[in-house]
Order: structure tokens, then C-alpha cells, then sequence
């Protein structure tokens, strides 16, 4: 077979397997910035979501020294116990077993799961068994295919699809506190920036909290196939200064905008099968199986975030529902230029 | 009228027609061919599976693509999911357990010839009807019916509100029959070990291949029955008025997940113990060495198996359950990763102050290794429930469970298809052609799966048709999809060196690789009947004392 040629093959082969093993390690490393993704778990706001993050830290430490160890064994082996081409074809000695070796690598391993499961369960406890304080903002969320439902109990306000939260101040801590449920089939709700991801199953509900400590938009997207339309079923969660947030559960919690310039697009609404499904406060309007549109202007998105929230992907959307999100459960309206035209415009006065 | 091996067949070729030949095939009870036609039919479904795989991977090569619609894709990863568990890993291990059992014990046959092909016929048509579905509804326009529901079918998506028509139940009937079948060939492979083996080999004696078969065959007999409970109570909402998982009517969603993952946590060992058997024969004799800690290998996979049913709601550290369940099943998933740390352990020993013969086998054997070892440490990552929140259905666990099925299960699987070609087939295959397949392989397997591990990292959760722009996973998942056509290409050489080889390889002769256990001692292929007189043993490794008569393992052990 191969003789001078072999022993370098194999060295080459375990540099070319440690130079592969770099490339995951530097990623790894690398998430620390947040410009690489928005939905980033290592670039955590939120104190469940910075306390995984310490525990993976951990978690990884401890299992990449057990790889560095146990690779560089392996590495060992393939390198120095491979067969020689001046071989002289006797069997090596046999060895059967060694009591002290195998207790050794039995009793250290127990060990170290020992140190990983003490840490895991702070962790575990610290996350549910948090307290509710007293300022804390309640949220019911409500699962749909393929859109989320969120209501504001404490505060009379319904909405959908953007979840809009205060940003968490220490002195008077105001986390989130999130009621999940489910209308139809499972759910998941996950932004990985503020908190680990928590189900919505129906029949079963659930309850998660996060406490982001920096405002912004943060992004998410269900993470329990639903259906069709799993893929597009996106969230978005603003937190705002408290000021923010205080008007926004105003401007939410009013009724909706009269106008008698889109008197015609608000009949064609009222009186086809719109308010089946969609309600829109303070008119005949109250269906609930689809987002509530008292403030639909007040979104940046539609359709659950799989389109910006402008007049044409507003008209294309009742159009066309296919076009954007094939598989949702909005139907095509049926409705003529005119009275497309006429109905987005009424709905662009629902600010 | 014969049931001679196939060596023999060829002299007298010209004398049987091939219908005959044919006919004797379908109605063979001999565990040979029983299990070589488990494995040639999981061969056709791991390249269906792969078609599948690259089908998702092509759509989802860059954002907002449109290679397949929503529909299609989800059609995908439910069949590919469940084609490659149950139409691929499972028949292709009992066909080697089949295979060997026998041989390797110094026994004729299986216990129960005529239920081993009852079993196989009922695994063989139950995935066929799986993929019936295609050709349902829409024809293969839209890819017709198949279940759309993801391989653990979670409730309330399948009830008839929110599966509407038969693809839900076509997945349903596939595996409930052929768990049947499953079960069938766990009580052969039991009752075999059990009550077959020739004298003197005790359970103590018995090659390890056996051992983690028995095991095997028990979980499965434990594992696949609430699956089948479960499906039941499934058809039974669907189509009897029963609510079991029906939320509406106050039914439960989670006691699905329950049933399904008591079956799901059990079966991936099922499939990982038979790969561990390989690797167990195979890393011994290519490093001439006896497997070091052979007491300890059994007494870690008989744990390895008793705490297996009890990690299986890890699976469900996001559905909600109170801290305590939580901590609970922390702690034995974190439990079970002793037991199969010392395994691996035993394997590098058994490779310590040896001499390696890095033949296709050993290279496949090695590969596993490696990659075992990381699919291990990211379990041990996932154990940790926290983290599981973020990770959990995310593409970090994809890469996770790929790594163990992909990585170390196929690997030790394609290790096996090259150490016991000989013997089934009595030829050589071509070790250049399987050194490229492995390269192939690997390089494929780590730009698909390493890399995968990142998107999940970024916030990217499975079964997702498309994905936004923006987020950070474009580039990632364009280097996951191009590693699968090296995996493709790996396939295909693999494919041809069995044909070519199979045609026209070297005579293989019984010993090729100088072993130890019985199989070796008949002939290759062997004869109907494995061995002119059934074989006394006096160690683990009877072939070792026979070539060694100065300096046997029974005075060792």
C-alpha cells in the first residue's frame, strides 16, 4: 500500500480537521457583535435572555475542553497507531480492560454533569419561579394561524401583530409578563434578543416574561410549525421609553377615526364580509378571528410582518392574498378596482 | 427449488428463469436474503430522503426564494423526516441485525423465520402506502397528498379542522403498520439471541453487535407501542368522534407530545445502538485489538438504555412544564451522557497501542468518532433546558440530531456496508472508490452540518419555507445547501462501487479482514444453512483462538 507517503497523509489530515474545526469556533466568537443578525441569541436585553447566555457561556466552556481533550486523543491514535509499512504482521498486545482507567473516566464524568446540572437549575429557577412585581405590564397573547393577537387586559387595549413594551427601568422595574394561549394549533413565541422561546398551545396556557433594558425593535418569528404559513409568522416587539409607551396605549385604547371623505370604502367594509372577521372599535365591525384594525396605521408591517404597511400592499393585500403570504386565512375579497381603492383608503384613516 | 446462496446461483444461471429466481425472493424466509432485501430497500429511500433534502436545501439557498411553494416544502420535511427514521435507519439496521445475528451467535436462522418475513413485508408496504400519498388529490402536480404535518404529527394540526382530507392519515396508517412490524422483528431478534446461541458462548461471550441488538429490540418493543397507542387515538378523533388531543373540546395537545416523545427519545436510540454494534466490531479488528472494556461497553449500554425512558420530555422543554419537570428531565438527559462518553472511551482505548489499518471501514469508523463526539457535547449543550428555550427548534437542534443520524449513524452504517460487503456478496468491493466516497462525504457532511449550527445560533427556527433578508443566515444557509451536493455525489460513487463491485470485484474469500467472530468462519456468501456443524466456542472471540492456539482469549477472560 502507501509507505513514506501515508505517515505524512495522516498528519496533513489532522491539520486540515483542525484548521476546519477553527472555522465554527471563530463564528462562534464572533456573534458577540450584534450587527450580524438582529435575532442574534448571544446579544441578549433582557435578564432571561443575558442569563442563558452566561450558562451557555459556561455550558460551552466546559464541553469544548472535553472536545480539545478527547479530539486531541483521537488525533493521537490515528497518528501514531497506524499500521507501519515495515510492519511485521504480528498482532499488538492485547489488552482487555483496565478497573482504575475505566473507573477514572466514569467517575470524573459523573462529576462534571454534577457542576452542569447545579448551574442549570439556578438558571431554570431563577427564569420561572421569577415574581410578578407590581408595575409589571400584562399581555394576553393569543397564537392564530398565522398572526399574533395581543391584548393589553389592565389597559383596555387589543392589537395585533406589534408588540410594543416600556423598556425596563431598574428603580421601578416594569418587566413584561405574557399569557400565552392559542386559537387554533401550537405556537411559539421567540425573540431570541429578549427571552427563551415559550409555546402557545391551545388548552395549555403558559406564561413568559423578559425585561429588555434597551429600546428598540426586536425581531422574532414563531417557532412551532403551525401550518402553511409558519414561515411568515413574524414578530416584532418595540420597546419604548416609558413616555412612548404611555401614548401609544393611549392612541391604542381610543376608538376609532371617523371621516365622512371614506364614508364609501367604510360602508363596503361594514356591509361585505370584512367584519367577519375584523373588528375596528367604535363601529358595527367586531369579528375576531382575524388581527383587530382599529390602529392598523399605527403598524410599520402587514400580514404579520411579511409586508411593509403601504397603500399599495395594503390594496394587494385584500386583493390578493396570495401574492404575499400564500396559505394565510385571509381570502381574496373579491372586491373591483373602484372598490379596492375605495377601501384602502378607508382603512389608511385607521390611525 | 433452492435457496442457495448467490455464488452458486450464478454457475447455474442459464437453468432458472428469472421469474423463479425472482419468486424466491419474495417468498424467502432465510435471514440472509430477509436482510439483504431490508437493506437494498432502505437504499432506495435514503436516495429518496436525499431528494427530499435537496429539494428544501435548493428553496432555501437564499431568502424569499421560489423553487417550491409553502405547500410543497412542508410536504418535504414531513417525508423526508419520517422516510428517513422508518424507511431508511430502521430497515437498514434490522437488515444488518438480520443479517449477522445468526452468523455471528453460530445459529442456522432467526427464532422465527416466517414472522422475520412478515415483518419485513409489512416495514416494505407500509412505506409504500406513505408514498401513495404523492399520487393522491393533485397527483404528483403539487406533490399530491403527502402529510404535511412534520414528522411528529403534533396535535391539533392533525385533526380533520386543521388537516383536511387524507395526508394526515396516510402518515398515521404508514407507521402504524409498520411498527408492526418493528415489533415483529425486535420479539425475532430477542428470541434469538435469547435461545440460539451455539454452546458455550454465554451472554458473556457473545460478540457486542448481539448485546446492542438485544438492547435495541427492547426499546423498540417499549418505544413503539405508545407510538402506536397514540396514532390510534389519533384515528380515532379523526375519524370515531374521539377528542383525545382534540383542544376545542378540552382535549390535550401536550399528551401527544407525551405519547410521541416516549416513543421519539427511545428511537433514537434505536437507531444509534445498532451503529455503536458496527463500530464495536469494526474499530477491533482494524486496529487488531481486542474492544477494551467489553463488561463495561454492555453494562453502559444497558444504562444507556434504562435511563433513555426516562429524558424523553427534553423534547418539550418549551411547552411549558413547571420548573421541577424541567430540572428533572435536565438531569437525566445530562445523566445518559455518561454512560455514552465511556463508550467512546473505550473505542479510542481500543485504537491505543494498536496498528490502525485505515481501510474504508476503519475511515468510516474514525469519522464517527469524531463526529459522535460533537453530536454528544451539542447534546450535552441542549441538555441544558435554558438554552434548549433558545435553541430548541431552531436550526442549531437540526444540525444537532443530523450530526448524530448523518454523522454518526450513517457513518458507522457505511463502515458496515463496506466490512460485510464481502461476506454477503463474496466479492472485493473497489477501495478506491470507497476512499472517495468517504472524502466526499466528509467534506459534504461538514460544510451541511457544521455550518448549520450558525443560523440557529442567529435565531433561524426549523420547517421555515423561506426566511427573512436582514437577519444574518443568507450566507450560512447557501454553504449548507452547496455541502449537499457533495453528499450527493458521495452517495453515487457508493452506489457504483456496490454495483461494480458486486459484478465485478475481486473474490473475496470468508476471512478478508482476518476477524474474529463466526461469520468469518463460512463461507462468503455463506451457504442456506451458515455452517456445516455448528460451532463450539470458548471466548468473545472464537476465530482468535482458533488462528492463536498458543496464546488464546479464554485464558484471559
Amino acid at each position: 500500500m502507501r509507505n513514506r507517503g501515508f505517515t505524512n497523509w495522516r498528519r496533513r489530515f489532522a491539520a486540515q480537521v483542525i484548521g476546519l474545526l477553527c472555522l465554527p469556533v471563530a463564528a462562534l466568537a464572533a456573534p458577540e457583535d450584534r450587527s450580524l443578525s438582529p435575532t442574534n441569541i448571544f446579544a441578549p436585553v433582557s435578564t432571561p435572555a443575558h442569563s442563558i447566555v452566561e450558562l451557555s457561556l459556561f455550558v460551552l466552556a466546559v464541553t469544548a475542553i472535553i472536545f480539545v481533550i478527547v479530539f486531541s486523543l483521537l488525533v493521537y491514535c490515528v497518528v501514531k497507531f497506524g499500521k507501519r509499512a515495515d510492519d511485521d504482521g504480528r498482532e499488538p498486545p492485547q489488552v482487555y480492560g483496565s478497573n482504575q482507567v475505566e473507573l477514572a473516566w466514569t467517575v470524573i464524568p459523573v462529576l462534571i454533569i454534577v457542576v452542569l446540572f447545579m448551574a442549570t437549575a439556578r438558571v431554570i429557577a431563577s427564569i420561572q419561579k421569577a415574581a410578578q412585581p407590581h408595575n409589571a405590564i400584562q399581555v394576553i397573547a393569543i397564537g392564530h394561524q398565522f398572526w399574533w393577537e395581543y391584548r393589553y387586559p389592565g389597559l383596555k387595549v387589543v392589537t395585533a401583530n406589534e408588540l410594543h413594551v416600556p423598556v425596563n427601568d431598574p428603580a421601578h422595574p416594569s418587566p413584561t409578563f405574557l399569557t400565552l394561549l392559542s386559537a387554533d394549533t401550537d405556537h411559539s413565541f421567540w425573540v431570541p434578543r429578549l427571552a427563551g422561546k415559550t409555546d402557545l398551545i391551545p388548552n395549555h396556557p403558559n406564561t413568559m416574561w423578559f425585561d429588555p433594558q434597551q429600546t428598540g425593535l426586536y425581531l422574532g418569528q414563531c417557532a412551532q410549525y403551525c401550518g402553511t404559513q409558519h414561515a411568515k409568522m413574524l414578530l416584532r416587539v418595540y420597546v419604548q421609553s416609558r413616555q412612548e409607551f404611555d401614548r401609544w396605549i393611549e392612541e391604542q385604547s381610543r376608538p376609532a377615526h371617523a371621516s365622512a371623505a371614506v364614508s364609501e370604502g367604510q360602508r363596503i367594509f361594514e356591509t361585505t364580509a370584512c367584519i367577519n372577521c375584523h373588528a375596528v372599535t367604535g363601529t358595527v365591525a367586531d369579528g375576531r378571528f382575524g388581527p383587530d384594525l382599529t390602529h392598523l396605521m399605527s403598524r410599520e408591517t402587514i400580514a404579520s410582518g411579511a409586508a411593509p404597511n403601504t397603500p399599495e400592499n395594503l390594496r394587494l393585500w385584500i386583493q390578493n392574498p396570495e401574492a404575499i403570504k400564500p396559505g394565510s386565512k385571509m381570502p381574496a375579497m373579491g372586491l373591483s378596482d373602484h372598490e379596492l381603492d375605495a377601501v384602502t383608503a378607508y382603512l389608511e384613516t385607521l390611525r | 427449488m433452492s435457496t442457495d446462496s448467490i455464488s452458486t446461483h450464478r454457475a447455474g444461471m442459464e437453468s432458472i428463469p428469472l421469474v423463479a429466481k425472482l419468486h424466491e425472493w419474495v417468498i424467502t424466509v432465510d435471514h440472509k436474503r430477509l436482510g439483504i432485501l431490508y437493506i437494498l430497500y432502505s437504499l432506495v429511500f435514503l436516495v429518496i430522503g436525499g431528494i427530499e433534502a435537496m429539494i428544501m436545501r435548493i428553496q432555501l439557498i437564499r431568502p424569499h426564494n421560489n423553487f417550491v411553494s409553502p405547500d410543497v416544502f412542508n410536504r418535504m420535511f414531513t417525508m423526508h423526516g419520517t422516510t428517513m427514521i422508518f424507511f431508511v435507519v430502521m430497515p437498514m439496521l434490522f437488515g444488518f441485525a438480520n443479517y449477522l445475528i445468526p452468523l455471528m451467535i453460530g445459529a442456522r436462522d432467526m427464532a422465527f423465520p416466517r414472522l422475520n418475513a412478515f415483518s419485513f413485508w409489512l416495514t416494505a408496504f407500509g412505506g409504500i402506502l406513505l408514498y401513495f400519498s404523492f399520487l393522491g388529490a393533485n397527483g404528483l402536480y403539487g406533490a399530491g397528498n403527502a402529510p404535511d404535518v412534520g414528522w411528529f404529527a403534533y396535535a391539533p394540526l392533525t385533526s380533520q379542522t386543521f388537516s383536511v382530507g387524507h395526508s394526515t392519515d396516510f402518515w398515521t396508517l404508514s407507521l402504524l403498520v409498520s411498527g408492526f412490524g418493528s415489533i415483529g422483528t425486535a420479539i425475532n431478534i430477542i428470541a434469538t439471541i435469547l435461545c440460539m446461541r451455539c454452546p458455550g458462548m454465554t451472554l458473556g461471550r457473545m460478540p457486542l453487535l448481539a448485546w446492542l441488538n438485544l438492547v435495541m429490540a427492547v426499546l423498540v418493543i417499549l418505544a413503539v407501542s405508545p407510538l402506536s397507542a397514540a396514532q390510534i387515538m389519533l384515528l380515532v378523533d379523526r375519524y370515531l368522534g374521539g377528542h383525545f388531543f382534540d383542544t376545542q373540546a378540552g382535549g390535550s395537545a401536550v399528551i401527544w407530545m407525551h405519547f410521541f416523545w416516549i416513543f421519539g427519545h427511545p428511537e433514537v436510540y434505536v437507531l444509534v445502538i445498532p451503529a455503536f454494534a458496527f463500530a464495536s466490531e469494526i474499530i477491533p479488528v482494524f486496529s487488531r485489538k481486542a474492544i477494551f472494556g467489553y463488561p463495561a461497553m454492555v453494562a453502559a449500554t444497558v444504562c444507556i438504555a434504562f435511563i433513555a425512558m426516562s429524558v424523553w420530555a427534553h423534547h418539550m422543554f418549551t411547552v411549558g412544564m413547571n420548573s421541577n419537570a424541567n430540572t428533572f428531565f435536565v438531569l437525566t438527559t445530562m445523566a445518559i451522557a455518561v454512560p455514552t462518553g465511556i463508550k467512546i472511551f473505550n473505542w479510542l482505548a481500543t485504537m491505543w497501542g494498536g496498528k490502525i489499518h485505515f481501510k474504508t471501514p476503519m475511515l468510516f469508523s474514525i469519522g464517527f468518532l469524531f463526529q459522535f463526539l460533537i453530536a454528544g457535547l451539542t447534546g450535552v449543550m441542549l441538555s441544558a433546558a435554558p438554552f434548549t428555550w433558545h435553541l430548541g427548534n431552531s436550526y442549531f437542534v437540526v444540525a444537532h440530531f443530523h450530526y448524530v443520524l448523518a454523522g454518526a449513524i450513517l457513518f458507522t452504517t457505511f463502515g458496515a456496508f463496506y466490512y460485510w460487503f464481502p461476506k454477503m456478496s463474496g466479492k472485493m468491493y473497489n477501495e478506491t472508490l470507497g476512499k472517495l466516497h468517504f472524502w466526499l462525504f466528509v467534506i459534504g457532511f461538514h460544510l451541511t452540518f457544521d455550518f448549520m449550527h450558525i443560523p440557529g445560533i442567529l435565531g433561524m427556527p426549523r420547517r421555515i419555507y423561506t426566511y427573512e433578508p436582514g437577519r444574518g443566515w443568507d450566507t450560512w444557509n447557501m454553504i449548507v445547501t452547496i455541502g449537499v451536493f457533495f453528499q450527493a455525489a458521495a452517495i453515487l460513487v457508493f452506489v457504483a462501487n456496490l454495483l461494480w463491485s458486486y459484478f465485478h470485484g475481486e473474490i473475496a474469500g470468508s476471512d478478508p479482514w482476518d476477524g474474529w467472530t463466526l461469520e468469518w468462519s463460512t463461507s462468503s456468501p455463506p451457504p442456506a444453512y451458515n455452517f456445516a456443524t455448528i460451532p463450539e466456542v470458548r471466548s468473545r472471540r472464537p476465530l482468535w483462538d482458533r488462528k492463536h492456539p498458543e496464546d488464546p482469549d479464554w485464558k484471559y477472560e
